[in-house]
């Protein structure tokens, strides 16, 4: 009797083999994990946009297969969740690649689960520096936060500015920026006269300022999660005349975030940043991008960001892939495939670092200015071909 | 160093009298009407929506958006005081917690919904903006223009629930409202109005919040802290409890962070902890 049973199970296994060898036949399925409600919905909404932008412009199907996303929301930084969809998309769903991943804990959260069923992980945003040594099958197409704040310590030091004040937010990645820059900066002769960190949930940088403000630096250099935070230090750093005192703000690029730019309003103007992305800059491929993102997605998700963009760029790197290994998607083939692999982002030129999987880019000194009535970063200086240096 | 000194106190009370601009709604409905609500925030955002909404597609200036926050604000609290909070009023603390909690992941789903997760720009008339010089200080406009409002609604509160009739029905039926009733006091009404005016402070307090706080829909959630601090440091019951508390608290915090900006942010909760263990019922708490 036993063996009977045991001779259908086997059956019905042999049975359910070329059904599910069948479903995969015909589609590259892409689980992409990111936030899509809550206070971090903007970074899943972003990606998923700058992914449809691509999929509009080239097509969804690639070396013979229909490319299908499949989108799940971790509601924020919560890494048992994004592990457990991980594991659903990856055993339940069989997807071939998992992208999206906007912040840090759910990535490496996601990392051992993709070593063992050996798929591939394409970050669109996660910036912490290490995610991508946790595993051989994790690769990077945005950026990461020492790779943005070395070339602005080394622009600030190349334009005469000798004198720094720090202030970050209190947390792990404004700590990243705040140590990588002081690093570069120190070692180019620079001076830190001062650094402050101030609380993630702070509706009042007026002591911070007034600090600043007496320390007499020549420039400042920020961190701070965008949204309210920037605008509050913005406002601040106007409202108390420490522009006009002829101290310079200079910070990482996603304070002046393109998506919430329009909202930071008139405070932003003039102020210097470091970044990959700019959705003002001047490309064919930018233009391409932008209008495939407008014709995708509406007016409904707002301005298109580096997200997006590393969003669109993430699909490149999965539809090269499939075309490379003609639709039969291998972890170990797809990675060697990613390795080296060069391209025209939107961004400008990019490569996936061979030895790292981290993305090499140039890296643009912008300046926030009003173009046709709106606010936009004007790259007016790069750095050509930044590898992470916290590696 | 003088200077300093009344520099980062002007700051400290400016800070204050924000706080007790966001949280003072609070202390109408819960320090008043002894309702745990939670909700609070989701009024204040309302106000924040409506002035950005004035402004921005409307171009009605800045101050004239104020009383239609609180307005608006006020009517939201009307209908779902009737609808919705007035069924609450017997239950225990935990399920009015409970509702309110809800009540602010609906309003932050909504709000998603139909303004987007983004931030709303926020643009102040330049008369309002940058530094005024009094005496060789440097102080922000802004920040007087809150100390005065608050000044000015400080007073307005205390007559209106000391000195009027309304303001007696009102403490009399928080105090018993079977008494109440029987001088003929419709507790009813006195409540859904006493309400009313707890949202339509809430809805003023975030449209003159929203130019330092930022408006987005998790406003509810992430400033309720701050809201709830004020009005425990302060006590229920009275409107100068928690002025005194939200002065004391944005003195204490601007100076901290200012002199010794390593432990800045942990002070304002260290101050709270020490001031409820000195007075558990609130600076001007009633005993009950």
């Amino acid at each position: 009797m036993t063996k009977l049973i045991s001779r259908l199970l086997v059956l019905g296994a042999l049975a359910a083999l070329p059904f599910g060898a069948f479903g995969q036949d015909n589609t590259i399925k892409v689980g992409v994990i990111a936030a899509f409600s809550g206070p971090f919905a903007a970074y899943g909404e972003q990606i998923e946009a700058g992914m449809k932008a691509y999929m509009k412009q080239h097509g969804d199907t690639v070396a013979g297969k229909k490319v299908e996303l499949i989108t799940r929301d971790t509601k924020g930084p919560a890494p048992e969740v994004a592990k457990r969809l991980a594991q659903e998309l990856i055993t339940r769903d069989h997807v071939q690649f998992l992208s999206g991943f906007g912040l840090t804990p759910n990535a490496l959260a996601v990392a051992p689960l993709v070593s063992e069923a050996k798929v591939p992980m394409v970050i669109s945003n996660a910036a912490t520096s290490i995610i991508t040594t946790k595993s051989p099958y994790i690769t990077r197409v945005s950026m990461t936060i020492p790779q943005i704040a070395e070339p602005l310590a080394q622009w600030a030091l190349k334009n005469g500015i000798r004198q720094v004040y720090t202030a970050v937010a209190d947390y792990g990645p404004g700590i990243d920026a705040e140590t990588q820059f002081t690093k570069t900066f120190k070692a180019g002769g620079g001076e830190i006269v001062g650094s402050v960190r101030t609380p993630l949930q702070n509706p009042d940088f007026s002591a911070a300022i007034q600090r600043i403000k007496d320390a007499k630096p020549q420039a400042v250099f920020v961190f701070l999660p965008a949204g309210e935070q920037g605008i509050a230090f913005m406002k601040g750093f106007n409202e108390r005349g420490l522009a006009a005192a002829g101290i310079k703000l200079i910070a990482t690029g996603d304070i002046t975030d393109d998506h919430v730019l329009q909202a930071m309003g008139d405070p932003t103007l003039g102020m210097i940043t470091a970044f990959h992305y700019s959705s003002s800059h001047k490309s064919p491929e930018n233009e391409a991008f932008l209008k495939a993102y407008e014709a995708a997605n509406g007016s409904k998700v707002g301005d298109p960001n580096f997200m997006a963009a590393a969003g669109y760029d993430s699909m490149h790197v999965i539809y090269e892939v499939a075309k490379k290994l003609n639709g039969k998607i291998d972890g170990d083939a797809a990675m060697a495939a990613i390795k080296g692999m060069k391209w025209m982002s939107p961004r400008g030129p990019v490569e996936i670092d061979p030895q790292t999987r981290d993305i090499d880019q140039t890296v643009y000194i912008r300046k926030v200015e009003k173009v046709n009535g709106r606010l936009a970063n004007v790259e007016f200086d790069k750095i050509e071909n930044v590898k992470d240096p916290g590696k | 160093m003088i200077g300093n000194v009344v520099g980062v106190l002007f700051d400290g009370i400016a800070y204050g009298a924000l706080l007790f601009i966001i949280a003072v709604g609070l202390s109408v409905t819960l320090g008043l009407m002894n309702f745990v609500n939670l909700a609070h925030g989701a009024f204040a955002m309302v106000g924040g929506y409506v002035c950005v909404v004035l402004m921005s597609n409307a171009g009605v200036p800045f101050l004239a958006t104020l009383p239609v926050a609180f307005v608006v604000a006020a009517i939201v609290g009307l209908v779902l005081e009737r609808t919705l909070y007035r069924w609450l009023y017997e239950a225990s603390p935990l399920d009015q917690v409970l509702f309110s909690i809800g009540l602010v992941y609906m309003s932050i789903a909504g709000a998603t919904y139909v303004f987007g997760s983004t931030q709303q720009p926020v643009s102040l008339p330049s008369y309002l903006r940058g530094q005024v010089h009094v005496l060789g200080l440097d102080l922000g406009v802004y920040r007087l223009f809150l100390i005065v409002v608050v000044a000015l609604l400080t007073l307005a509160l205390q007559v209106l629930l000391v000195r009027t009739r309304f303001g007696s029905q009102v403490r009399a039926s928080v105090d018993n409202a079977t008494a109440a009733a029987g001088l003929g006091i419709n507790v009813s009404r006195v409540f859904a109005l006493t309400f009313a005016l707890g949202s339509g402070l809430a809805g003023l307090g975030g449209g003159l919040g929203i130019d330092v706080l930022g408006l987005d829909p998790t406003f509810p959630l992430k400033y309720m802290v701050y809201f709830l601090l004020v009005v425990a440091v302060g006590g229920s019951g009275t409107i100068k409890g928690p002025l005194v508390a939200a002065l004391i608290l944005g003195v204490f915090d601007v100076a901290g962070k200012y002199y010794v900006p390593q432990i800045g942010g942990f002070i304002i909760y260290a101050l709270m902890v020490a001031l409820l263990i000195a007075f558990p019922a609130g600076l001007y708490g009633r005993r009950t």
